[in-house]
């Protein structure tokens, strides 16, 4: 496994308005390996999650100090095409949120909309995303039917396929199984550690054992600082801030 | 109380006997209650009171549908069994005045002509209406869209009398100049002045459905890369669809009620309609011509109120088969 970094944040400061909602947060994000964001409600992390693929731009009166770099590239640089960078690093968001379409027009929507024609052409990629979300052989037979017709665990799973459809290099999950079963949550688990050969995943959970049994690292936020960041082993076996600590062991208030 | 449950009928008396008895009972057991229960007597007949208010004030209104549907079958059909279903309907000439006894009473040139009226005003405002919805939803700022929304209100609530003044002062003008005619008062102005008129309940019926798409939706195309045009138009617009189709329809029906405004813009003579020459409407012929109309024209226009009365029938229940087919499709 590689070690090299996709992702740097730099002394990064972001603003809701007067809201100081993250804190010079610096972090190195690895190539091909799963990294965990954990820390009680309201520290930044969907925040943080959401300044990598700068969906906080839609937010208005938000305002960010420092840098992130994406393979030594400033995302925030001037010259950046955002729909670009959305593209190669995707989202799935916690709520499950297909479109109101046929489960093969949302797996085929992200391709469209960069470019790509042709029904074989199309036809392959739904069927290799569907496949590689592990929903293939539960939809095959009714891709033309309404994605809102699907259960909550496969409508997540069709909205992983559909953020793999566009064949981004990193994949951020804010809280993805937070609505769902145990059955569905470790589909998606496994899923997840799946995909880290061809990608990149950082992935936002409030369920400790999720972090551990998944994540490669984890980064530990309170209060908009970045208190703790290390291999997770590491981090859950010999925490080295009390807070850490503290919160782990679920002592935190 | 007594006198309002008969009225009421069964059902109303039987329930204030058994109410009677219940409060006796529970009076004879404990004497505070006495007092609350009298008063809930007072309430009692109040609320059947209200009651029979409301059930007179909604047959009132069925009344009021029943009698005019009567009253334009009775009306209308004398003509039309005088001059034959087929001549009135596919008859291509109007001329009911002719006083040499050669009358004519053919109200095909006008049923078309409304038809490519409406059509042609939802041709023109429709997409109009559903971008300015998308702007005013999505793209503006709010101020800005508060701002616009207020002066759409205003559009809508100019008296169309205003809007064949303003259409006849401007736009024939201009439409006689452009096009090199003799006169201005055409089919394309009518349908202009029209567009313009059903623009207001497009723009908010259009964007009261766009702002009920659920923003996660919007959310994930942006985060798929979609740029926010995309987004709107590809996402929103077609979440909305049903919202969007039921402007349209509004659309239709306000434009083939019209009467005021094209009277003062179409030019008022019964031609099979072309874009640029005069036309006349199936309101415009019962607005302008009853006025002196006489026996049998007179009775014609009825016919002709008769058809115009099955249209919007028929529209209003193409809406409301859309919106139940909607609600269950949903
Ligand atoms: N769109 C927004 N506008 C203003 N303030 C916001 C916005 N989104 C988040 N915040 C604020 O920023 C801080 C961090 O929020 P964030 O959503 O990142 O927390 P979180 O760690 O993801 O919490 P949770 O675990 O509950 O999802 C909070 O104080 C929150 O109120
Ligand atoms: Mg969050």
């Amino acid at each position: 496994m590689t070690d090299k970094t996709i992702i740097e944040a730099r002394d990064l400061d972001l603003y809701y308005s007067d809201n100081h909602a993250l804190k010079g947060v610096s972090i190195a994000i690895p190539q091909h390996q799963i990294t965990a964001l954990i820390g009680p409600s309201g520290c930044g992390k969907s925040t943080f999650l959401k300044t990598l693929n700068r969906m906080n731009d839609l937010v208005p009166g938000v305002r960010i100090t420092g840098t992130i770099e994406y393979n030594g590239e400033d995302i925030y640089g001037r010259d950046v095409d955002v729909t670009r960078l959305r593209k190669q690093i995707g989202m799935v968001f916690q709520k499950a949120n297909p479109f109101p379409m046929s489960i093969y027009d949302n797996v085929a929507y992200g391709p469209r909309t960069h470019g790509i024609r042709g029904k074989a052409k199309l036809d392959a990629i739904v069927e290799r995303s569907l496949r590689d979300a592990a929903i293939w052989d539960e939809v095959k037979d009714r891709l033309n039917k309404s994605a809102l017709g699907l259960s909550g665990g496969q409508q997540q799973r069709l909205c992983i396929a559909r953020a793999l459809a566009v064949e981004p290099d990193v994949i951020l999950m804010d809280e993805s199984t937070s609505a769902l079963d145990p059955i569905s949550t470790s589909k998606i688990e496994d899923l997840a550690m799946e995909l880290k050969s061809r990608y990149t995943v950082i992935m936002v959970t409030h369920n400790m054992q999720q972090a551990v049994r998944v994540s490669d690292n984890t980064a530990f936020f309170l209060l908009g600082e970045l208190v703790e960041y290390g291999e997770t082993e590491r981090i859950f076996s010999h925490p080295q801030d009390k807070r850490t600590e503290d919160y782990i062991t679920g002592r935190f208030g | 109380m007594n006198e309002y449950a008969t009225v009421k009928g069964e059902i109303g008396a039987v329930k204030a006997r058994s109410e009677k008895q219940g409060s006796a009972g529970r009076a004879a057991e404990r004497a505070p209650a006495e007092r609350i229960d009298s008063r809930r007597g007072v309430k009692d007949v109040m609320e059947t009171v209200m009651k029979a208010v409301f059930v007179v004030c909604g047959l009132v209104a069925v009344g009021f549908v029943l009698i005019i549907s009567i009253y334009l079958i009775i009306s209308g059909l004398p003509a039309i069994r005088e001059v034959g279903l087929w001549n009135f309907l596919a008859g291509t000439n109007w001329d009911p005045a002719n006083k040499s006894g050669n009358a004519e009473f053919g109200i095909l040139p006008m049923i078309f002509t409304s038809i490519y009226g409406t059509c042609g005003a939802i041709l023109i405002g429709v997409p109009i209406g559903f971008l300015m919805a998308v702007f005013l939803s999505k793209v503006a700022d709010r101020r800005a869209a508060a701002v616009i929304r207020e002066v759409v209100d205003l559009l809508a609530g100019i008296p169309s009398v205003v809007y064949g003044l303003v259409g006849m002062m401007v736009l024939l003008p201009l439409i006689r100049e452009g096009f090199d005619l003799p006169a201005g008062d055409t089919l394309f102005a009518a349908i202009i002045v029209l567009a313009i008129m059903i623009l207001p309940s497009i723009i908010s019926v259009s964007e009261t459905a766009l702002n009920a798409v659920p923003r996660e939706y919007e959310e994930a195309s942006l985060a798929l890369g979609a740029t926010e045009l995309e987004t709107y138009f590809r996402v929103s617009a077609p979440a909305a669809k049903s919202g969007i189709a039921a402007a349209v329809v509004l659309g239709v029906g306000r434009a083939i009620g019209e009467a005021m405004a094209i009277l003062m813009v179409a030019g008022n003579v019964a031609n099979m309609p072309s874009l640029l020459s005069s036309v006349k409407f199936l309101t415009t012929a019962i607005a302008g011509e009853m006025g002196y109309a006489g026996d049998l024209h007179r009775q014609a226009l009825f016919s002709i109120g008769l058809v115009l009365f099955l249209f919007i029938m028929l529209i209003n229940a193409a809406l409301n088969l859309f919106l139940k087919h909607n609600k269950e499709g949903s």
